[in-house]
């Protein structure tokens, strides 16, 4: 019987730590071919990977668009483009790195990552939503007197307009597509409001929150936070099972399977106070980021380290080893007396 | 200068490295680092030790296969554009094989690690290995959530209108902007995957280094003041 060495113990006379140190494997060894091993495992997942795929195939639901949602309801798209124009919708008051809006980075006691990085994606849902995209509509001089008479009054007046709006088009309806609002005081808002409207369901309006400086352009960043800012993308998630409430962020479109690993990061929204904090998303990521660390830095954690150990279900995986040892069978390299394999 | 005398150029340089001369070259010494670390009998054995008997240890190697199909049909998919998959049956095809490997390599990764756990794989100075799984663990979540953001379809704008708030909160938003498609595309298909594989290959380098750990050693004193080897045993694979 060969002595074991242990790898791990530190050589000045420091305690063996069996959650941290190993004796070394002095028994038997047998063929074990890693190359074949590989490539079988490699025919396996191709072949059940190829089933799956023939089977199930994979989701793909057609993106929401400006023009499909304006289409399929106008209202919405009127109640949310208000909400751009006078700087109340959740974009609009978002914080950064969108904008500056006082208060609004979520923070943990003095720790707020969001605030000390600050604006980097810069949106005045004002401009960049409604009236930019306005201005480019040829030959409408009706628009371009309502656009230049909002422009041009006091922030009061435009305040004025914008609410007398809301509140009209709160009792909105659409007419075979067509937005129908009441009448009330809101000055050239309902021009604009409307003329955004018919350019959304034209489908203009999706090019124009696209367009940059350059020709070519890959960032939707505008676009899919207007069209967040409504209702009608999270209705169709809602009916999907992905919003937040409903475990959303690992759930995917239909009934196939999303990213079941985001399980837990999923958790963490469904609980207090993370579910209702207005810095729950902060909360939710630091827990994630301390978890993820002890995951990390479990061999160097006393405690954590030894629940392997304690939990003994190590037996069931290496039961036959164990039954071995136990029969004092050839292979263990040990077997009774097992006290002889610690001699140093 | 012909082939032969090409390649005897080579193996007398080969030679010439292992001169006392050229004990400082540093090709020489990564090369005699590199050797002494992973000799071949270790690099790729043909024996492991005979507590290697579980189907829990196949999951490493089914999460490499996965890995392996998750590339290669990401490949095809890079190969024809992230159109393709939209208005083509065999782009949807390939796009399928991608899904499902990917959720493959997410189930026997997970399996593999919570193994790894339960072995507490990291005695016996396995402490990288460790470290090295579970972030390439940590990285293959960000690799995967990029590769849903970059579907081009409603799941995408879904998850990246929900997913930009806890990014944001962190500040992360700052750099990494989950609705700007070109960015996660390209993190998708380039940097992470590169970092994912740079990982797995460390991680397997170790886990050839250091050899699979052994059992607990189930004996009474456990803990006691004995001094103990500090070194693993000189290819202990090579032992039959």
């Amino acid at each position: 019987m060969t002595t074991s060495p242990r790898t791990g113990a530190r050589r000045r006379g420091h305690r063996f730590n069996p959650d941290r140190d190993v004796e070394e494997w002095h028994g038997k060894y047998y063929p074990y071919d890693l190359v074949k091993e590989f490539l079988l495992a490699l025919v396996v997942v191709a072949v059940l990977v190829t089933g799956l795929a023939v089977v199930f195939s994979s989701p793909d639901e057609k993106p929401v668009t400006i023009k499909s949602w304006s289409t399929a309801n106008p209202v919405d798209f009127a109640q949310t483009a208000i909400t751009e124009l006078d700087g109340t919708s959740a974009t609009a008051t978002y914080g950064p790195p969108y904008n500056s809006t006082p208060g609004a980075s979520q923070s943990i006691w003095f720790f707020s990552p969001e605030k000390w990085l600050g604006v980097h994606h810069p949106i005045d849902t004002a401009s960049a939503d409604v009236i930019a995209p306005l201005k480019t509509l040829p030959g409408q001089p009706q628009l371009d007197t309502a656009i230049a008479t909002y422009t041009s009054a006091p922030s009061a007046q435009q305040a004025t307009w914008t609410a007398a709006y809301e509140k009209a088009v709160a009792n909105a309806s659409s007419e075979q597509g067509v937005l129908k609002v009441p009448s009330g005081g809101y000055g050239p808002v309902g021009t604009m409001i409307g003329s955004l409207t018919s350019m959304a369901r034209s489908g203009a309006l999706d090019g124009a929150l696209l367009s940059s400086r350059q020709f070519y352009g890959t960032d939707y960043t505008k676009p899919l936070l207007f069209i967040a800012d409504g209702t009608y993308l999270a209705d169709l998630a809602q009916k999907q099972h992905l919003s937040g409430d409903q475990w959303g962020m690992m759930n995917e479109t239909g009934n196939y399977p999303g990213q079941a690993w985001l399980w837990l990061y999923t958790l963490w929204y469904q609980v207090p106070p993370m579910n209702s904090s207005s810095s729950g998303d902060l909360q939710v990521w630091a827990v994630m980021m301390i978890l993820t660390l002890l995951l990390v830095l479990l061999p160097f954690i006393p405690g954590l380290r030894s629940i392997p150990r304690w939990s003994r279900v190590y037996r069931l995986i290496w039961r036959r080893h164990y039954r071995d040892l136990a029969s004092g069978a050839p292979g263990t390299g040990r077997g009774p007396p097992s006290v002889a394999t610690l001699a140093p | 200068m012909t082939l032969q005398t090409d390649l005897d150029s080579d193996a007398s340089a080969n030679v010439a490295a292992d001169l006392p001369e050229d004990a400082d070259q540093w090709t020489a010494k990564l090369r005699h680092a590199a050797v002494e670390a992973l000799p071949p009998q270790r690099l790729m054995p043909d024996r492991q030790p005979a507590y290697v008997a579980s189907w829990i240890y196949v999951f490493g190697v089914l999460t490499l296969a996965a890995l392996a199909v998750v590339i290669l049909t990401g490949m095809v998919l890079a190969v024809f554009g992230p159109t393709w998959w939209h208005v083509s049956s065999v782009g949807l095809f390939v796009n399928s094989l991608h899904l499902w490997s990917v959720e493959v390599f997410f189930f026997a990764m997970i399996v593999h690690l919570w193994g790894k756990f339960f072995m507490a794989a990291w005695r016996g100075r396995r402490r990288a290995t460790w470290i090295t799984g579970v972030v390439c663990f940590v990285v293959s979540v960000g690799a995967a959530f990029t590769g849903y953001l970059s579907q081009q379809n409603f799941d995408s704008q879904w998850i990246s209108t929900q997913a930009k708030d806890g990014i944001n909160s962190t500040g992360a938003g700052a750099i990494f902007n989950v609705t700007n498609f070109g960015q996660m595309l390209m993190w998708h298909i380039m940097l992470l995957p590169l970092v994912v594989v740079l990982l797995v290959g460390v991680h397997v380098l170790l886990v050839r280094r250091r050899g699979v750990v052994p059992p607990f050693a189930d004996h009474p004193e456990m803990g006691s003041e004995r001094p103990a080897d500090n070194r693993p045993p000189a290819n202990a694979e090579e032992k039959g």
